[in-house]
This record gives structure tokens, C-alpha cells and sequence, in this order.
């Protein structure tokens, strides 16, 4: 099976198709569009990833060791983020996602997202996901 | 007589090429795409004149001042004194120990609440702001109600983004001791009736603070004929630096008030027995000032005035009518704040399309706006909305950069929807 790696690199890989930063938006945008809807039941509070300007949620089920992520939010562009997110860290193990140093947001250039994190807070976001990780390792370390 | 026709005829014209000329930052591109700045409500860009005063005071007289008695101190001391008689002169106060230097708007609102405020605010007493607030203007009278066990009124706003001026007057009694209102929305545009709303408050013996944030640049300012008791704005709105505000005061109002911070400047004697105060405007300015941002405000001032104030109005109207226009006509776009009295600037939702998703890809052109909640929460809240995406034009911006704005957004609809 694929590393966290392998998929980080298909990712650039992919990305490094576009010449132009116009394209790349588009793809995101095409990947947020393409992303599941999350259900209702899950866009709760306690799902809710704070310091984002668009409304985010994102939902964590445990099994088999493994964690599994689904999200949404309001902003396209931000579900494309997420999706990326998702694809990447969604049915590994809390120590992988923990490990994980997630360098392909800046080798695929969306350091311009990673700039204004108080507005759409990629990187709390990543947070989250980490702290979901963590919750999910020490719940199941001690049981 | 020739020589008066001339400067008349100067005085009338406005060439916003040459307008823009004076803006260096004008001349650069964003991602490849010449600049197009329409967050001018958050800050205006700053003239050359403006960039040199600051440049020619570090180079030429920095000095602390007041104190000193050296040529450097002197003259340092002279420019930011200016400043204060040119501040005075344009909001037509009465003295120059009226104009008390802030850090901007928001200390001048927490300076009234912390020394009037404390000292006359009492239990039951109540204080009136509106729903279109900033949040500088309700966070300090909140903690200052919270403090003295008073309350917190709001005047409710339409579905224009207008005051309901019937449910003021159901707000407002004898219990009534301060009305803390902007002058002009920094999310809507609105220009708000102070002077009503000061009339209004005569009647029961309140007194009106007027946040002029928004509305100094736009609007001819004069606190004598308003008639407020106080006034704060900035001067990075008004095409001067950050970090220094104004604070206006009615005189006796500032001589009955306990002082603010304590320290450097604010004092007349101090012993370990106890201090005494400096005079005004220096009661109120404690520890050595900002004095370059200040000394460079005389000069953003000046640039106002030279410019013609009127002249600048009537560029920025016609971008507001043109915006508006050109705006509506976008499909699913809908203008949230649509006041019969309204400054250049333009909040809006699209169908389906988040804010910050439109400003994203707009960036992606060189096109600057704003979206979210403006720092008004409680308003957009009203409107049910996640918050807007908002142009807002200063005298340099032109015609020809809505019509880049309204491509942008075409194209962020293709996009995104």
C-alpha cells in the first residue's frame, strides 16, 4: 500500500502540470466541487474547525486502527483543500498522521493559503486532524 | 482677477490620472496584474508627500520633543504642534486643546469609556449604539456596562441598511447617558444622521459620541456645527500613516474628566504624596507620542485640503453610482446596504459563492477587496448572512477598475458555481 509520501508526491506530480496559477486554483476548485457532501448530522459545533472565515467541518471515525476523515465546508476552494487533506491523511494510523510532514502543501505552492491562515485556516485544519489523531492514539493506548 | 479664476477652475477639476500619479504603490502588480486596491475602508494608500514627511523627519529632526531644548527638539516639536492646530482647523474645533492624539479610532473610543465613562456611568444608566456598529464600538461600552451595572441599547437597522429612527426613539430617555454611533458603516456605507440623533439626545441630557472612522475622508467634517461632544477617527484612512488617531473633546467635558494612562507628559508635579496633572490637550497624552505619524498626518491633511475634499466626493460618488450599476447587473449578486445616503463603497453577496472564495480568485487578478464580517459582526449576523465581499474606492480609483472588478467577478462565477 501507498505511503502518506507516495500519495503527497502523486500530488505534486499532478500539479506540476499546471504553468500557471490560475490552473491550479481551477483544480482545486474542481476537486472541492467533486468531494462528497458531508451529512447534516455531522456539521455540529464539536465538528467545527475553528479560525477558518469559511465554515468547516470535519468528521473522525476510528476503525481498525485506522482513522477516516469526510469534511465539508461553504468555501469550494477550501473543500478542495480539504479534499487534498483527506486523500493524503484518511485511513492511516494516528502515528502516520501524527508523523506526518504534510510538505507537499508548499512543494505544491499554496503557500499563498498557508499565508493567510486566519482567514481560511488551512493550518488549522492540519491541527485538527493531528489533534483527532492524538485523541483517537491515547483513547485506544489505555483501553 | 484672472489669477482667481484660475485657482477656481484648478479647484473644480479632477484629474484622477494625475490623482494617482502621487500613490507610489499604485505602480505595482500582484501576481503578475496591475494593482487594483479597492479595500480603502480597511486603509488608504499613501501619497509621496506623505511617505517624504515621515522619511524627512527620521533624516532631518528626529528629536523627543516638548522637553528639550535643543534645535533638533524644537523644531520636532513645532511640526507635531502644527499638526494639532491643522487637525483642529479641519474638524473645526473650537481650541487646540480639544485634539487629543490617539493611536486611532478604537483608543479614542476606549479613552472616553475609561475616563468619562467610569466616572459618570452608573447603574441603571444606559448607553445607546446601533446595529451597525464596528466592533471597537461595542466591545468598550460592553466591558464598561458590564463594569457599572448599565445598559447596553441597540438601534435596530432595515433591510437598506438605514436606522430605524422610530425604535431610536423608543430607546432613548432620560436614563439615556451616552449615544456612541458611527458616523458612516465601515460594512454598509450608510451615512448615519448624527446630527439628528444629537438633537434627539439634547432632550434627555445625553451626551453623543461620533465614530468618524469611515466618514473623516468622505465627508466635510465640522464638530462645532454637529455638535458632538466627542469625535475620534484615524489618520490611515485619510491617506496618512498608521498608529495615530484623533481624539476631539468639548472642552469642559475634558477638563471634568479623570485622566487616562499616567506617566511621561501627563503630568504637571509628581511626589510620592500624590501628582497633578498637565493641561489639556497633554492631560491625556502620556509617554512620548508617535511623533513621526503625527508630524506626517499635518501632511496627509494638507494633501486633503489641496486637493479639495469636495472635488474627491464628487470622483468617489461617481464611482459609488457606476459600481452600483455595473454590480447589479451581475446575476445572483445582491447589494447588502442600499442607504439613500451612502460613501463610496459597495458590500455585496453572490448566490452560492462564499466571499472568500470570490476574493481569492479575484487576488489571483491584482483585484484587492475585503470579505467577512467587517469587524460588525452583530450586522452581518442581522442580514443572515456569512458575511460580504466588500469593494470600497478611494479619489484614485477609476472607472476602469470596476470594470476589471465586475470581469473578475464574471469570471469567479464561471468558476466557482
Amino acid at each position: 500500500m501507498s505511503t502518506i509520501r507516495d500519495i503527497e508526491k502523486e500530488i505534486v506530480e499532478e500539479f506540476g502540470l499546471f504553468d500557471n496559477n490560475d490552473d491550479k486554483y481551477e483544480y482545486i476548485i474542481d476537486l472541492g466541487k467533486k468531494l462528497p457532501v458531508l451529512d447534516d448530522q455531522y456539521k455540529t459545533d464539536d465538528n467545527k474547525v475553528r479560525g477558518c472565515q469559511s465554515s468547516v467541518w470535519l468528521q473522525a471515525d476510528y476503525k481498525d486502527g485506522k482513522i477516516f476523515f469526510s469534511a465539508d465546508s461553504d468555501s469550494v476552494l477550501v473543500k478542495g483543500l480539504i479534499s487534498m487533506l483527506v486523500r493524503v491523511l484518511s485511513g492511516r494510523t494516528p502515528d502516520e498522521i501524527i508523523g506526518a510532514p504534510l510538505d507537499f502543501i508548499k512543494e505544491v505552492g499554496l503557500t499563498s493559503f498557508l499565508a493567510q491562515t486566519r482567514s481560511n485556516g488551512l493550518l488549522s485544519m492540519v491541527k485538527q486532524i493531528k489533534n483527532y489523531a492524538l485523541a483517537f492514539k491515547l483513547k485506544h493506548s489505555t483501553t | 482677477m484672472i489669477t482667481s479664476i484660475d485657482t477656481e477652475v484648478k479647484k473644480k477639476t479632477f484629474d484622477v490620472q494625475s490623482f494617482r500619479e502621487q500613490f507610489p504603490i499604485l505602480k505595482r502588480q500582484v501576481k503578475g496584474y496591475p494593482l487594483i486596491y479597492l479595500d480603502n475602508a480597511a486603509t488608504s494608500q499613501k501619497p509621496q508627500v506623505v511617505i517624504d514627511a515621515l522619511v524627512n523627519y527620521y533624516s532631518g529632526f528626529n528629536a523627543n520633543i516638548h522637553r528639550g531644548i535643543h534645535s533638533l527638539a524644537e523644531e520636532a516639536t513645532a511640526a507635531f504642534e502644527a499638526t494639532r492646530d491643522t487637525v483642529k482647523d479641519f474638524i473645526n474645533a473650537s481650541s487646540r486643546e480639544e485634539i487629543i492624539f490617539t493611536r486611532g479610532t478604537t483608543e479614542g473610543i476606549n479613552l472616553v469609556a475609561a475616563t468619562w465613562g467610569r466616572a459618570n456611568v452608573k447603574a441603571g444608566d444606559e448607553i445607546i449604539i446601533t446595529n451597525m456598529e464596528h466592533h471597537s464600538n461595542i466591545v468598550p461600552w460592553q466591558l464598561l456596562c458590564e463594569e457599572k451595572g448599565a445598559v447596553l441599547k441597540v438601534i435596530p437597522v432595515d433591510d437598506n441598511g438605514e436606522l430605524i429612527w422610530e425604535e431610536f426613539l423608543k430607546l432613548i430617555s432620560p436614563k439615556t447617558k451616552l449615544i456612541s454611533v458611527v458616523h458612516v458603516s465601515n460594512a454598509l456605507g450608510t451615512v448615519n444622521p448624527v446630527k439628528n440623533i444629537i438633537a434627539e439626545a439634547r432632550k434627555v441630557g445625553a451626551l453623543v459620541m461620533v465614530d468618524g472612522a469611515q466618514s473623516t475622508v468622505h465627508l466635510d467634517i465640522d464638530v462645532q456645527d454637529m455638535d458632538c461632544d466627542f469625535f475620534a477617527f484615524s489618520s490611515h484612512k485619510l491617506y496618512g500613516p498608521t498608529g495615530i488617531g484623533v481624539l476631539y473633546g468639548k472642552r469642559d467635558l475634558l477638563l471634568a474628566m479623570p485622566v487616562y494612562q499616567g506617566g511621561g507628559e501627563m503630568i504637571k508635579e509628581v511626589k510620592y504624596t500624590g501628582t497633578t496633572f498637565n493641561d489639556l490637550p497633554y492631560k491625556y497624552e502620556a509617554g512620548t507620542p508617535n511623533i513621526a505619524d503625527t508630524i506626517a498626518l499635518k501632511t496627509a491633511i494638507d494633501f486633503v485640503n489641496e486637493t479639495g475634499k469636495d472635488v474627491m466626493r464628487r470622483h468617489e460618488d461617481e464611482l459609488l453610482d457606476y459600481a452600483t450599476e455595473q454590480l447589479q447587473q451581475i446575476p445572483g449578486l445582491k447589494i447588502i446596504g442600499q442607504a439613500k445616503e451612502k460613501v463610496s463603497l459597495v458590500s455585496f453577496i453572490i448566490d452560492k459563492l462564499h466571499p472568500q472564495d470570490i476574493a481569492i480568485l479575484l487576488d489571483n487578478r491584482g483585484i484587492a477587496v475585503r470579505t467577512g464580517h467587517h469587524c460588525a459582526q452583530p450586522l452581518i449576523d442581522r442580514f443572515c448572512i456569512p458575511g460580504t465581499t466588500r469593494a470600497s474606492f478611494a479619489a484614485y480609483n477609476t472607472t476602469e477598475e470596476i470594470d476589471e472588478l465586475v470581469k473578475g467577478l464574471h469570471r469567479a462565477i464561471k468558476l466557482l458555481a
